[in-house]
């Protein structure tokens, strides 16, 4: 079609709506009607406009009604994964879910993922899902002397770890996983993506030894295919597919 | 409070911050200091590629890198410093390579490169492909790549500790010749309120950017220039500041960046009347002329009523000529953005599109060894800046697209190895008693405010600033918008002193420190319009209605802005010239 001043004009039609956000809160210093720790819950009543995210919902209770109110966000367009949240009782960015998507006749409720545990509000400790893509080793190996120029890999190659380098750690698959929520040992869907990536890569030589670790106790074989994590994922890695790959690669012995 | 004590402290990890972490932690006991979880910083935001003259898809040679630089930042480059930049970019794209970067590749294997903004054959002859890309998560895979290199590396984070304040031996000021040596830096601890002082040898800026002085803006809302401001406030000169980059691709009324590979691509921008205008502006190289140049273009064909939308204030990014798949494989993020955030498919409509405020090419004045200057002689001992924070300058007055990741990548190394080698010869300076007095303070006071007598709100603030700076400092300036905007952030910045914050805890109290990063954006928005008013002539991506042509007889020259006890000082410095004699910039 051709670009004329009859074009779509959505970004200039904002109709403006009342919603109601419903928020798991927790003061771990205490408030004078919460003691230190307590987890509750707190409406707030706002009214917003068509193209709002969640996110600027949040922002507008931190920055016009209570200040203390507090969650982790940063680039606010889904690409550094620091506002995973629990929408609704799904995993998703604040900053890529729009108010109108989530029917906001209704309130919206809004926790903290699970499964780690809750520092205040919506912040929880993000260290434990860190260690645990630290333990998978996702970084290349090699053998051999370093080439001058760049290691050759073909277009194909390269397309065939495509999808988990997507990943951006933002913990919504693994805190989405009823495996993660109950078995503290379990490395969860992030880590084995975080392998994946670097297991399928023509590049790398050092697939056997995260295998090797997938294949412990805490690894690969936990995974119940729930496929929470997939629905979860808010880059659109197949994340369930992934699991799978590395699971026939240990059963195969063939990457 | 408690205290550290390490070689090398960098501050900031994104793309510069890491890089110098890979070579500092090598040589010498290094610590990163981040606000920010690493994976979370705004190196991953960037989007379609890092120049490299590789030539691995057609003819291409580090000189013309270097012309395009030159000509790209307007003539304000330091010409020895883009000769590095260019030169040292092969060997910064294959040690990513090296690393395990995931580059597209071409059929043959290779690194495979696109074309973007102002990257041309032979001194302008045509568009090169020269931009070594991801599909357009460039930004990202680079930031994950130096994360996963860094655990290899097993370098030590504080992950969210604020660096709040820069200790010196003494006043940067000071006389010329005099020895001035860092002593450290400190900070506070996002999770537990706690200060922390770290005895340093050497420090390392890579805070990044500002972006957030502005309302449109595609920065994070964590960009908010703490390094610059630090440094201000300490009395180091800040260069270059009035030179910001309005990427011409956000999404029209969020600012979201849509990336020049869109163009690079074969994207096109038109107007309400369906034309292509960059034919008008950039004969040549049309929708890949320089960022500055096509902002500039856009702006004028809303303001002549050649705009877009209801209100006729945007114009469009037409990819609907793409083939879907091609769009799939290269433009896979920037297509969603459009989707979910404005609800069009760019498959069959074109994208509203307005310029953003994007990058700082000024900041804090470095060598071309990442170390920072005090004047435009004497650097300070052991003080480093890399990446967006930092002034090389490569940049001029106008960043080429795809000359930052590269930056990050050459002069985050310069930055750690010279940091490491240092510290290595010295034993440092020790913290004064009360080195963190200034930081408790700032601290204190602000808790205090909680049920105070204070009548302003930081939010309220915040949003009067970045209203201001869009509507008087943006794509054009005036003498009259600016002195309108010099106003009014005068007024800000006296009713920030009678601000009440609402928590008063100590543990993850994020709206402290929103206060103390707002008091970085104004002290910053102060020192870009003073510079604006100053530099009468239009340089690069600077532009005054009333003084519409660049004028080398008076301003070929950096800005430098001091502040003092009297205020901002400005002052200038000289620009290195070597082989490219300012000629007229035309595309």
């Amino acid at each position: 079609m051709t670009a004329t001043a009859e074009a779509p004009t959505k970004a200039g039609e904002v109709p403006s709506f009342d919603v109601t956000l419903r928020i798991q809160r927790m003061d771990p210093d205490g408030t004078p009607d919460h003691p230190a720790g307590e987890e509750y819950w707190e409406e707030f009543t706002l009214t917003m406009h068509g193209t709002d995210r969640v996110l600027d919902a949040l922002h507008k209770i931190k920055w016009d009604v209570d200040g203390s109110l507090a969650f982790r966000r940063s680039c606010a367009h889904g690409v550094c994964g620091s506002d995973a949240m629990r929408i609704n009782a799904k995993n998703r960015l604040a900053c890529k879910t729009l108010l109108k998507d989530l029917n906001p006749k209704r309130p919206i409720t809004i926790e903290p993922i699970k499964g780690l545990p809750v520092e205040k509000d919506l912040i929880v400790d993000m260290e434990p899902f860190f260690a645990s893509y630290r333990e998978i080793m996702p970084f290349l190996m090699t053998s051999g002397p370093t080439p001058e120029r760049e290691r050759l890999q073909s277009p194909e190659e390269r397309a065939r770890f495509d999808d988990t380098t997507k990943c951006i750690m933002c913990a919504a698959c693994t805190t989405s996983c009823p495996v993660f929520w109950t078995d503290g040992q379990y490395f969860g869907p992030q880590a084995i993506v975080g392998a994946h990536r670097f297991i399928f890569d023509s590049r790398d030589e050092g697939e056997w030894d995260r295998l090797e670790i997938l294949n412990d106790k805490a690894g690969v074989w936990k995974c119940r295919t729930a496929f929470n994590c997939t629905e979860a994922c808010p880059r659109g890695i197949e994340v369930t597919k992934a699991i799978s790959e590395v699971k026939k690669a240990l059963n195969t012995g063939a990457v | 409070m408690t205290e550290h004590e390490y070689d090398v402290v960098i501050v900031g990890a994104g793309g510069a911050g890491m890089r110098a972490a890979l070579e500092s932690s090598q040589r010498a006991k290094t610590a990163v200091l981040t606000k920010l979880y690493p994976t979370r910083s705004h190196t991953g935001a960037a989007q379609g590629g890092m120049a490299a003259a590789l030539a691995n898809v057609e003819e291409d040679n580090v000189e013309w890198h270097v012309f395009d630089t030159i000509k790209g930042g307007d003539y304000l480059v330091d010409q020895d410093a883009a000769q590095i930049l260019c030169e040292e970019a092969v060997q910064a794209v294959l040690d990513l390579e090296k690393m395990g970067l995931p580059f597209n590749r071409t059929t043959a294997g290779k690194i495979d490169q696109r074309r973007f903004g102002g990257h041309t054959r032979d001194h302008g002859k045509a568009a090169v492909r020269r931009a070594c890309y991801a599909a357009d998560r460039t930004g990202h895979m680079i930031l994950q790549t130096l994360y996963q290199q860094c655990i290899k590396q097993d370098v030590e984070f504080f992950n969210e500790f604020y660096v709040l304040d820069l200790i010196l031996n003494d006043d940067p000021q000071s006389a010329e010749g005099k020895d001035v040596a860092v002593a450290g830096v400190i900070a506070y601890e996002l999770s537990t309120g706690q200060i922390h002082t770290f005895r340093a040898k050497s420090v390392i800026f890579a805070t990044g950017g500002a972006g957030k002085v502005f309302k449109t803006t595609s920065n994070a809302h964590t960009l908010t220039g703490d390094g610059m401001a630090l440094a201000l406030r300490r009395g180091i000169p800040l260069e270059d500041m009035e030179f910001f980059q309005f990427h011409p691709t956000g999404l029209a009324g969020l600012g979201i960046l849509l990336s020049e590979a869109a163009r690079g691509e074969g994207g096109i921008l038109r107007n309400s009347e369906g034309e292509r205008f960059m034919e008008r502006y950039a004969p040549t190289i049309k929708d890949l002329a320089p960022r500055d140049v096509v902002a500039r273009a856009m702006a004028n064909e809303v303001r002549e009523g050649r705009g877009c939308g209801p209100n006729k204030d945007y114009v469009l990014l037409d990819l609907t000529h793409l083939e879907p798949a091609h769009i799939d494989e290269k433009l896979p993020d920037i297509t969603e953005f459009a989707r979910t955030y404005l609800g069009v498919e760019p498959y069959t409509e074109p994208v509203p599109v307005f310029p953003t405020a994007h990058y700082a090419m000024g900041g804090v004045p470095t060598t071309n060894n990442a170390e920072v200057l005090r004047n435009n002689h004497d650097t300070i001992k052991g003080l480093y800046a890399a990446g967006e924070v930092a002034c090389v300058s490569v940049h001029g007055s106008n960043r080429l697209g795809t000359n930052s990741l590269l930056d990050i990548n050459v002069f985050g190394r310069r930055a750690g190895i010279a940091a490491a080698e240092y510290a290595l010869t010295t034993e440092g300076y020790d913290l004064p008693a009360d080195a963190s007095a200034l930081v408790s303070d700032q601290v204190e006071k602000l808790r205090a405010t909680v049920g105070g007598g204070g009548t302003e709100r930081v939010a309220d603030i915040r949003r009067e600033l970045q209203a201001t700076m869009d509507r008087n400092v943006q794509v054009f300036r005036t003498s009259e918008s600016l002195a309108e905007a010099h106003t009014l952030v005068g007024e800000l910045q006296a009713r920030f002193k009678n601000i009440a914050i609402h928590d008063r805890g100590a543990r993850f109290n994020t709206d402290l420190l929103e206060a103390v990063e707002l008091g970085f954006l104004l002290d910053l928005a102060e020192v870009v319009i003073l510079g604006a008013e100053h530099r009468k002539e239009s340089r690069g991506g600077h532009y005054r209605e009333d003084f519409p042509t660049r004028d080398d007889k008076n301003f070929m020259k950096h800005t430098m802005a001091y502040k003092t006890k009297d205020g901002i000082r400005l002052d200038t410095k000289p620009v290195v010239v070597t082989k490219y004699q300012p000629m007229e910039r035309k595309y």
